[in-house]
């Protein structure tokens, strides 16, 4: 534990000096406000309060950001070590390669957390500014903090796996980039494709549900829209989320992000010095 | 006596090149043993396999009466890396700090571990901005955390200044002398010479040589090189008596077995007002080592 905690501390600062901390905090502080900036068109008439309906293109925006920002943190994870050299001397000290990695994820589960905080929380304060009724929707904000966590946490294991398999940084930021294309843009058009082609067939009535639970990015937006209030104010897969039991989504963003730790810790004991 | 680290005939292929060849060694405690060998000879390998980061094919590998790498073993054994880099973006005293956390104890030693190789006045500026000693040092340092019973060092003189290696060196004395046993592989081989209590020589991963300079001397049986000033023009005189000498400049070159030193010396006492000044180089350290390596290895 003691072990873990010392690389998490020891990233942790190293996150702060790379400025990794302060740009991710920005960048989602800027987007947290341009968010409130186009929600404030009147949303009266939906009946919703101000801070749901923000959770909900929050959710559309975390999507997107939390997984990038996840396979930033964590391409240099361990071709990062190799390439500098530092890798055969931690090695040799009395801490194990899963604790090493673990205490890697925790830092930079903690430098999303700044990142998350600063943005929503612009958003929300903004949200609360101008509704009064806004404060209903912070069970739904909280809901939405961590499971954004648990989805940073999924790709940034996932990030680990590429970064000890390709050995190289520049190798891993660019399957890292290409694994954020497949997962979370493709994936969704070619879903869509399928629904379109399928004309409301097996795939649509059988299959689609599945998809959407397999893709840790989709079953996110699943859990937070289907617990939301304000699905509707969401286009796209609303519909889809009120299909799907809220459980299932639920396990799926919580098994993730072990399966990606799993799969990282099985990558990084294959790599040899 | 028992010993620290024990290994008994690895052998280590990497895709068919044969790093190492059916080594054995052994180190007490409180011993200091050299590691000498060209470049890739093995040396870099062999400390891997000791430290448990590269599997090896054949034979035993012991480390403070544990398997190499166990959790046991890494608790009591001290690495410094060929080329041992740091996080650029941390400070020494952060660094150290949290090898110290790994091996459980507190980063406040960070400090003193820093003044102790003469890092202090840099122990809070950022390793990046250190130069490549300095870093070495920071490599230093760390391996001095908790009393280790076996330290093994890859290179630690490489890019230290003269006062910086023989600071090393009185360090490694201090932990000889309280027990730890202590590896390190070198090419300055005049400094290995004087520092270390055994020698072993490694050519393509076998060892061909180990034991004290005094025994590597004896076993290499070297000639010695007689250098004879003969007096102002008896140069054809001197050449004449001594067999096998040759004219070089001014001066009468000839090598004589160990055993035959003092018979020669005697004939060349005789030949009296035609010899100004006699000089006798033993082989040194660098004649040795390469007839050891040449002569199974290169
Ligand atoms: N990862 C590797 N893959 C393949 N071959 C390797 C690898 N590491 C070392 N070798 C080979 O093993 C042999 C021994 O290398 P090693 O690094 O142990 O030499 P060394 O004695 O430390 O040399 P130097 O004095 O240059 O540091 C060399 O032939 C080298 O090419
Ligand atoms: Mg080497």
């Amino acid at each position: 534990m003691n072990r873990i905690l010392a690389t998490c501390a020891a990233e942790f600062r190293i996150a702060r000096r790379n400025r990794w901390v302060t740009i991710s905090a920005l960048m989602m502080v800027l987007f947290g406000m341009v968010l409130s900036a186009a929600g404030s068109a009147p949303t009266g008439a939906l009946g919703a309060d101000r801070l749901s309906v923000t959770v909900a293109s929050l959710t559309s925006l975390a999507v997107y950001l939390v997984p990038l920002l996840a396979l930033l943190l964590a391409f240099d994870a361990v071709a990062g070590e190799l390439e500098r050299g530092t890798l055969p001397l931690l090695l040799a000290y009395p801490v194990s390669r899963p604790e090493a990695l673990i205490g890697k994820l925790i830092a930079h589960l903690a430098v999303l957390s700044v990142a998350l905080l600063a943005g929503y929380g612009t958003a929300a304060l903004a949200a609360i500014a101008v509704d009064t009724r806004a404060l209903a929707g912070l069970p739904a904000l909280f809901r939405l903090f961590w499971s954004s966590l648990l989805l940073g946490a999924t790709f940034l294991g996932t990030g680990y796996a590429l970064s000890a398999w390709s050995r190289r940084p520049s190798a891993a930021a660019g399957l890292g980039i290409g694994l954020w294309l497949v997962v979370i843009v493709l994936y969704d058009l070619a879903l869509l494709a399928g629904i379109v082609a399928d004309n409301g067939g097996f795939f649509t009535t059988a299959l689609f549900p599945y998809a959407l639970l397999a893709n840790p990015a989709d079953a996110f937006r699943l859990y937070n829209l289907s617990a939301s209030q304000a699905t509707a104010a969401a286009a796209g897969i609303a519909g889809a989320a009120a299909t799907i039991p809220g459980w299932q989504s639920l396990a799926s963003i919580l098994l993730w992000p072990l399966a990606a730790l799993g799969l990282a810790i099985a990558a990084f004991r294959k790599v040899t010095l | 006596m028992t010993q620290t680290l024990t290994l008994s005939k690895v052998t280590k292929t990497y895709q068919g090149v044969t790093a190492l060849d059916e080594v054995s060694l052994r180190v007490s405690p409180g011993e200091r043993v050299a590691l000498l060998g060209h470049n890739g000879a093995g040396k870099s390998t062999m400390m891997k396999i000791i430290l448990g980061l590269i599997p090896f094919d054949h034979g035993k590998v012991e480390v403070a009466a544990a398997a190499p790498g166990s959790a046991a073993a890494r608790a009591r054994v001290a690495y410094l890396p060929e080329n041992a880099a740091f996080h650029p973006a941390l400070t020494g005293e952060e660094q150290i700090g949290f090898y110290l956390r790994l091996r459980g104890r507190p980063a406040s030693e960070a400090a003193g571990l820093l003044e102790r190789v003469g890092l202090g006045s840099a122990a809070r500026r950022r390793i990046g901005t250190y130069s490549k000693g300095m870093r070495q040092r920071v490599g230093l340092a760390q391996t001095l955390i908790g009393a280790p019973d076996l330290l093994v060092l890859d290179e630690p003189t490489s890019g230290l200044d003269p006062v910086s290696r023989r600071d090393f060196y009185a360090l490694l004395d201090g932990l000889a002398s309280d027990g730890a046993a202590i590896l390190l592989s070198s090419h300055a081989l005049t400094e290995v010479e004087a520092r270390t209590d055994r020698i072993v020589i490694l050519a393509k991963g076998r060892v061909v040589a180990e034991g004290t300079l005094a025994d590597l001397r004896r076993q290499a049986a070297l000639p010695l090189q007689v250098q004879v000033t003969p007096a102002v023009d008896k140069a054809g005189a001197v050449l004449a008596a001594l067999p096998g000498a040759t004219a070089a400049g001014r001066q009468v070159v000839l090598s004589c077995a160990q055993d035959d030193k003092l018979p020669l010396l005697a004939r060349i006492a005789a030949l009296n007002g035609a010899v100004a000044d006699v000089d006798i180089q033993p082989p040194s350290l660098e004649d040795i080592y390469s007839h050891f390596s040449r002569r199974d290895g290169q």
